[in-house]
Parts: C-alpha cells; structure tokens; sequence
C-alpha cells in the first residue's frame, strides 16, 4: 500500500517536471496530454471567464444597434456583436476541450462563481460610448490576447489566433467613430470627450492588478500561459494610445500623465484600484443588469433547447424505426 | 426527461477553406443534430468567407489514438531516413532529380 503511494508520487513527480521542461522549451500541450491538476484548472478559469467577457460584451454594444446613427453603422455594429458571440463560442469549445461540460460552465457565470471582465460592468450612455468601447476596450484587450496566440495550451492559442485576426476591425471602426466625432461639431466633439473620460481608466485597469498585488501571475508565466506581466501590457497599451488621443485632439482624463525621456514610457497616475475591487465584487454600475440578461435569455431560451432536443431525438427514433421495418 | 438528454451533443466542425484543399478542424459546437450542427458552423467559423464546405461530426463518434501510444505509434519512424530523398548524396551533375 505505502509503496503504492510512494511508487504514484514519484511517477507524478517525475511527469511534473517532464511537462515543466517541455512547457518551457516552448511546446505545446494539447488536450489528451497529462497537464498537472493546477495547470488544468488556471486554464478552465482563465478561458471559462474570458468566454464568459465575450459574451456578456455583446450587452453593452447590443444597447446600441437599434439606435446607431445609420444603416452602416448599424450593420458593422451588428457584425461586431455577432464577432463577440463567436469568440465566446471559440472559447467555450476551447474550455470544454479540459474536460468540462458546457453547460456547467455557463451555470457558473449565471451564479457569480465565474467572473467575466469588469469592464464590462459599466453603461453605455451615449453613441460615443461604442467609438471609446471599440478604441479602448478592444484595444486593450488585442494587447492581452495577442501574447495568448502563443500559448502553451494548443486549443486556447488557436482560439485566440482567431479572436485577434478578427478583433482588429473592432478597434478601427472604434477609432473611426471616434474620428468622426472628434472631428464632428463642437456638441459632437464633447461627446466623445466625454465617452473617452469615462472609459479611460476602466480600461487601464483592463489589464488586471498591479504586479505587486497579482499573485497567480508568476505561476502562469512560468507555464507560458501569460507571457508578460500586467503592468507591462498595460504600459504598454497606455505608451500606444496617448499619440492616438492627441491625433483626435481629445484629452486623457490623466493630469499626471506625461512623457518620461528617460524611461521611453508615459508615467501615469494612481489607478483607482478599490473601484477596480468593487466592480469586481459586483457592486459596478450594471453587474445587476448584466447578470439578470444573461440569466433571462438562457431562461427563455430552455423550452427552444428543449424543443430542438426533442425533434432531434424523434427523427433518430423515426429512422430507426424504418431501418428496422426495411430489415 | 434525464439531464443528460437535454444536453445537445458536441460536434466536431471541419472546414474546406476552398476547392482544392482538405477539410481542417476547426473547433467544436454544440446542436441538437446535424442539420444544425451545419448551420451553426456556417455562423460560428465561416462569417468571413472562410468556407467553401463544411464537415461536422459527433465528437463521440471520433476514435483518437492515446498520448501514451506516442511512442509506439511514431517512434519506429525516427530512425527510417531513408524515406526521405535528402538522405541520397548525388552528384551535382545530377540536375534535378
């Protein structure tokens, strides 16, 4: 019996520090590999609530299709929404890929164990809002997910491969907007001021806690499941958007912010991380709102489920049956 | 009704970019049958004209070899450098062979 033990620790032992070895030498693990148990549950969480972001980002844009200022921009607005659900769905497939079964996962956002971006948690009040949502959030989330193509998890890397070849049409027609705004009238420009006033800090928080205060990160680094570390994607992020500010003649809602000559980077001011904590505790401006959506439309949905099951199972049942009569 | 059947299967989505090339995995989705499993792959995989024909397959229908069989399977292979033509020096007389 004791050896038994002792034989399966040194086994597990000795296939940790082979998968460790092979993680660092830059290979890939795909899903029928031994992975360790931690590894196997970072990656259900981190891909589960990234699933969980794209699907619960179709919410604050879809408040928008039914109002955007032309057919055109209706049309591109919709498209980006649907982007956002196959993205969800890449990710949930590359999630279930891990052993889990979809629809735990999603009953696990619908009961707050799973968190999606917090981002996510704030309104959408005016048109300007969709121009500062594809500029900023998708910006910043194109500089989180283009370090994951490289993954060491094969099926969450191919996912993201795709996300960010089709994401960055989502960050030029935000920026486009923003464009035509900014350079619209003066009612207009304010507009967008005010939008980017209010998506600027949430989405620099968009990168996560700082790294101080992160303390998963150097675990998932080390398997190659984040490849920089958050303050580093959020620098940055900042470091490309401030020329891109000024080129629309807009101002980043930063006083502190300035160009720092000797480090090559912009210096910034404190981020109101206790904001970030309570949104993420689910005290943000529509965690409510985006919950309940969400709980109500898979609610809704479950007598379509239902149905669709029931025909399916029919006809298999039905042809079948003429198989048996044909013999 | 039990749980488990009120699950929608899992398909395996393959996807003929265009004539003349195979079929590649894609990823996977859920539907409760075929028909359906197509015409979310249309949505899923192929909103920028990605596919020329799609395959789906019930993923419990896929038989895949073992990870522990790696060795079994490929490793013969290894030491056979025969198969390939840069194993056999020519002379460069020898234009394109």
């Amino acid at each position: 019996m004791w050896n038994n033990r002792i034989f399966e620790a040194l086994m597990e032992m000795d296939l940790l520090q082979r998968f460790e070895a092979y993680v660092a030498a830059e290979k890939k693990i795909e899903p029928k590999d031994w992975m360790p148990d931690a590894y196997r549950k970072t990656l259900v969480r981190q891909i589960s609530q990234h699933a969980h972001s794209e699907i619960v980002g179709m919410l604050p844009e879809g408040n928008w299709i039914s109002r955007a200022p032309s057919l055109k921009r209706k049309a591109i607005l919709m498209a980006k929404v649907q982007d956002e659900a196959g993205h969800g769905l890449y990710l949930y497939s590359a999630c279930e890929t891990l052993g889990v079964r979809r629809d735990d996962t999603i009953e696990d956002l619908h009961s707050g164990k799973a968190k999606y971006s917090s981002i996510f948690n704030y309104p959408t009040l005016n048109w300007a809002d969709i121009g500062a949502i594809g500029w900023l959030v998708d910006g910043a989330a194109i500089m989180n997910q283009v370090p994951i193509c490289k993954c060491s998890y094969g099926p969450y890397a191919r996912a993201m491969v795709r996300v960010c070849k089709e994401e960055s049409f989502h960050q030029r027609q935000g920026f486009q907007i923003m464009m035509t705004m900014a350079g619209g009238t003066a009612e207009q420009k304010a507009m967008a001021q005010d939008a980017l006033n209010r998506w600027w800090w949430p989405s620099i928080m968009m990168f996560g806690p700082p790294d101080a205060d992160s303390p998963n990160s150097a675990q998932s680094m080390a398997w190659n499941i984040k490849r920089f570390s958050n303050d580093e994607l959020r620098q940055k992020f900042i470091d490309l958007t401030v020329p891109q500010a000024d080129l629309l003649d807009l101002q980043i809602p930063d006083p502190a912010l300035k160009w720092n000559a000797e480090s090559g980077h912009y210096d910034h001011g404190p981020i109101d991380w206790d904001e970030f904590k309570r949104v993420v505790a689910g005290h943000g401006p529509c965690n409510k709102e985006r919950l309940d959506a969400r709980r109500k439309a898979w609610d809704d949905g479950a007598w379509v489920r239902e149905a669709a099951r029931a025909h399916a199972d029919k006809r298999t049942a039905r042809k079948s049956d003429s198989n048996t009569a044909a013999a | 009704m039990t749980v488990e059947s009120k699950h929608w299967p899992l398909w395996e989505v393959f996807i003929r970019s265009r004539q003349g090339l195979s079929h590649r995995h894609v990823g996977s989705l859920h539907a409760a049958d075929a028909e359906m499993a197509i015409e979310n792959a249309r949505d899923v995989y192929t909103r920028r004209q990605e596919g020329a024909s799609i395959w789906v397959v019930p993923a419990s229908a896929i038989t895949a070899s073992s990870p522990d069989e790696k060795e079994a399977l490929f490793d013969p292979a290894d030491d056979k450098v025969y198969r390939h033509p840069t194993f056999y020096d020519l002379p460069d007389e020898v234009k394109n062979m």
